[in-house]
């Protein structure tokens, strides 16, 4: 009896401490998957990445399922004779055949998503991405606004080597900016990409895809964001020494805050001001609008 | 005789004493043996490499090193890896074993062979020199995309030199691979009798031939860009920085098939012999191995879908890409089938091989993902890429260089090696590979870019898991090298056949083989294309 009570008291104890592990877990993130993201575009590349994946799993399945049967029944210690034969055309056709067909049927959908990736026109709003080391640069072309925005103060002083601040205490940490950008929710953007130094690559997961963002090219790309959010990203390509530390920040707001925004940043100061402009054509482009 | 018996009766006629004896050699065994010892140096050089880079994602937060040493570990991590573990290896086993496998007394060019080892050691400390330079290595990525390459300080003219020497080098074995099969096989060696390694063999050197140059122009390209004030790469002087990229990897997609096709070679040998069973479709095999060569050299722009190309374009480099899996998804069927109804043993080099047939599928199923274009946009520059080029690369060509390594140690050596040790190096290796890099498909999936130093709290977890991994995986092969040298100094006798389903000519030779494998030509008889 008194063991019995003893060994519940034992598991309430492990209960408890497992139960107040729980929160900790749900902070931890043991993400696995793509998330869906917040764009048609995105919701199509997570349809298009499932179909893929799953063509994979039952593949895998079937191959690795028939490995590991002859692993467990062709064993010499268990008596198996090796049979001679090492040839079948029909069999060799056909799987050349089956996996011909299921690539066919992957390209379908897949194509289509390209076609409409590519599809840039009817635009509702143009911003111009250029990435410098190690910032961003976005101008509104149609409404003269230029943000630019590099890592949030905070986690630059956190990041540095052996600063002896704790990441986790430092809210959004690296992927953070003094200055996010605010975009409409359910318009047509268009994103002109480019750069001022080197390559640089504009990567917001949420909307499902990245541009490279290249000195001489301006890449176009679009986005129509259908949910209200901040949405965090990072600069996708080697770009030197902080590549790691040059993130992008988008707040999707309703299109009558977004127009509140644009005035209100019209008449503040250039934001120009309080960091020297890297490049001077960047500058001079700025004067001509 | 032992070998060491036969090189004292003929000293002073094959080599002199010493240090000289290695630096002036031309003989295929010899040679064999520096490119896989260079080998494995390398390979732990790069990895201790890759377990700074893993201690320093070990947590958020800058711990160790700086972001620019971190950039030139990745840098120098891929460079020495590719060009210093994986190639240099590829061309020991075809020095070893080619002679032997085609019935030659060695390779038709053995000057050519000394001196393209020994380009090797001096371009690397030439590449490594420069992490004791003022601005420290290279550190814009082994892809060396302009503008970025251009920043590179003192280290960048080494850098160049480097990747010139070591092209030269390969293009050098690549030759001397050729003439030797071309014209030194045995009378009744017909082409289609040729073993799956010296195939694939073939295949890789034309790959080499055809792409080494193509690199040459390129990182010329970037020298005189740098220095002679030309502007191949840069927009501001009326050049392009998308064409290094387009020429890069014209060279680069071609290389990578360099660093897996005799990987295919060496399963297809070790699969059929502990399997009891001829190799499953011989012919299908060789042709699907030309295929997937052909089609190498019209993927290359997959490497760079983001850098936005031209509706037409990114259509066509994904169809060509994804057809990629119709060979490679043959070769994958043949080895399961030759297996099928067979009667399997499963001694270290089999583990291995499996382990390989498995692994390298998965690598192949995240290639097919990438492959998608629409959405490579979203997994393009994260770690689910590195997970799939470590998963082809590391459990794909490093596994069967393991493999190839237990299989015919006892021929190289005369001695059996330790099967117990080598049991415990594989299943270590193979839980901790996955450990390693598994979660990596989790990590990029989730947003985590690829080449960062530091991350956002939500990774740290997967990547915790990935660094754990990483130094299991690392240590590890500390039980090969030991595995490697016991084997060396002694054990138990090996036979001349030493595995019981060994089929081959390099099988009906001594353990270890003579001096000059085949001084005299193999009766036609035993030439049985065993393979088929
Ligand atoms: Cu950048």
């Amino acid at each position: 009896m008194m063991s019995l009570i003893t060994r519940s008291g034992r598991m309430g104890v492990v209960l408890a401490s497992i139960l107040a592990m729980l929160p900790a877990m749900a902070n931890a993130s043991w993400e696995l998957n793509l998330p869906r993201g917040v764009t048609p575009y995105s919701n199509i590349v997570y349809n298009l990445h499932m179909l893929i994946l799953w063509v994979c799993v039952v593949t895998g399945i079937v191959v690795f399922g028939a490995i590991f049967l002859s692993i467990l029944k062709f064993r010499k210690s268990q008596g198996a004779v090796a049979a001679q034969w090492h040839e079948s055309t029909t069999v060799e056709v056909l799987w050349t055949i089956v996996p011909f067909a299921i690539l066919i049927a992957m390209a379908v959908p897949a194509t289509k998503a390209l076609i409409m990736m590519e599809d840039v026109g009817k635009s509702d709003l143009t911003i111009k991405v250029t990435g410098y080391q190690w910032r961003w640069r976005y101008e509104y072309l149609d409404r003269g606004v230029e943000v630019f925005a590099a890592l949030s103060q905070k986690s630059n002083v956190a990041r540095q080597l052996g600063s002896g601040i704790d990441p986790t205490t430092v809210e959004n940490y690296l992927l953070d900016v003094d200055n996010e950008i605010v975009l409409p929710v359910n318009k047509k953007i268009r994103f002109l990409t480019t750069a001022g130094d080197v390559i640089h690559s504009w990567w917001v997961p949420a909307l499902g895809w990245k541009r490279d963002a290249i000195p001489g090219y301006i890449n176009e790309s679009w986005a129509k964001i259908e949910k209200e959010g901040v949405y965090r990203g990072q600069c996708a390509l080697l770009c030197g020494k902080d590549h790691g530390f040059m993130p992008i920040v988008i707040r999707v707001v309703s299109e009558a805050e977004f127009d509140k925004w644009i005035a209100g940043h019209k008449q503040a100061a250039p934001p120009v001001a309080n960091s020297a402009s890297p490049v001077a054509t960047g500058s001079l482009l700025v004067q001509r609008q | 005789m032992s070998e060491a018996a036969a090189h004292h009766d003929d000293h002073g006629h094959h080599y002199n004493g010493g240090i000289s004896r290695w630096l002036t050699t031309t003989n295929h065994k010899d040679i064999g043996t520096m490119y896989l010892v260079f080998s494995l140096v390398m390979f732990f050089i790069g990895g201790a490499m890759a377990m700074i880079i893993r201690l320093e994602l070990f947590k958020p937060g800058l711990q160790f090193v700086d972001p620019q040493l971190f950039n030139s570990m990745t840098t120098l991590h891929a460079l020495v890896m590719i060009f210093g573990a994986v190639m240099p290896a590829w061309t020991g086993f075809a020095n070893w074993m080619i002679p032997m496998m085609i019935g030659a007394p060695d390779m038709a060019l053995p000057r050519l062979n000394n001196w393209s080892f020994w380009i090797l050691p001096f371009a690397f400390t030439l590449l490594l020199s420069t992490l004791f330079m003022p601005g420290g290595g290279p550190a814009g990525g082994w892809t060396m995309l302009p503008p970025l390459v251009l920043q590179t300080g003192m280290a960048f003219p080494f850098l160049i030199f480097a990747v010139h020497f070591l092209g030269a080098s390969s293009i050098a074995g690549a030759i001397n691979v050729v003439a030797t099969v071309f014209n030194l096989r045995a009378p009744g060696m017909t082409l289609m009798k040729l073993p799956l390694f010296v195939w694939t063999w073939i295949i890789t050197a034309f790959l080499l031939i055809a792409s080494m140059p193509v690199l040459a122009g390129a990182v010329t390209m970037l020298l005189t860009d740098k220095y002679f004030g030309t502007s191949f790469f840069s927009a501001a002087g009326g050049g392009d920085p998308v064409l290094f990229q387009h020429i890069f990897w014209f060279f680069g997609h071609p290389e990578v098939y360099i660093l897996i096709l005799p990987a295919f070679g060496i399963v297809s040998a070790i699969i059929p012999t502990f399997a009891r069973k001829p190799l499953f479709g011989y012919s299908s095999m060789v042709y699907a191995a030309g295929a997937i060569a052909f089609l190498s050299f019209i993927v290359w722009a997959h490497h760079m879908f983001t850098v936005g190309m031209p509706l037409a374009g990114e259509l066509f480099f994904m169809y060509a890409t994804v057809l990629i899996a119709v060979p490679t998804g043959v070769k994958v069927f043949n080895w399961v089938a030759t297996m099928w109804q067979s009667s399997m043993t499963f001694e270290t080099p089999m583990l291995f091989a499996i382990a390989f047939v498995v692994l390298f599928t998965i690598g192949g199923f995240s290639g097919l993902m990438l492959g998608v274009t629409p959405v490579d946009f979203q997994y393009h520059d994260t770690y689910f890429v590195v997970a799939h080029f470590h998963y082809v690369l590391v459990t794909g060509a490093v596994f069967a260089l393991m493999a190839g390594t237990y299989f015919w140690l006892p021929k190289w050596t005369g001695h059996m090696y330790d099967e117990t040790l080598g049991k415990w190096h594989f299943w270590i290796s193979t839980i901790s590979v996955n450990v390693l890099f598994f979660p990596q498909h989790f990590l990029g999936l989730a947003g985590m870019p690829r080449r960062i130093p530091d991350y956002a709290v939500q990774f740290a977890d997967w990547n915790m898991v990935s660094s754990i991994g990483g130094f299991v995986f690392g240590l590890s092969q500390f039980m090969f090298v030991i595995v490697i040298v016991k084997c060396v100094r002694g054990g138990a006798k090996a036979t001349d056949r030493v595995w019981e389903g060994a089929r081959g000519l390099e099988w009906t030779l001594s353990s270890p083989p003579p001096y000059h494998s085949f001084a005299t030509p193999p009766e036609p008889a035993t030439i049985d294309g065993g393979y088929r």
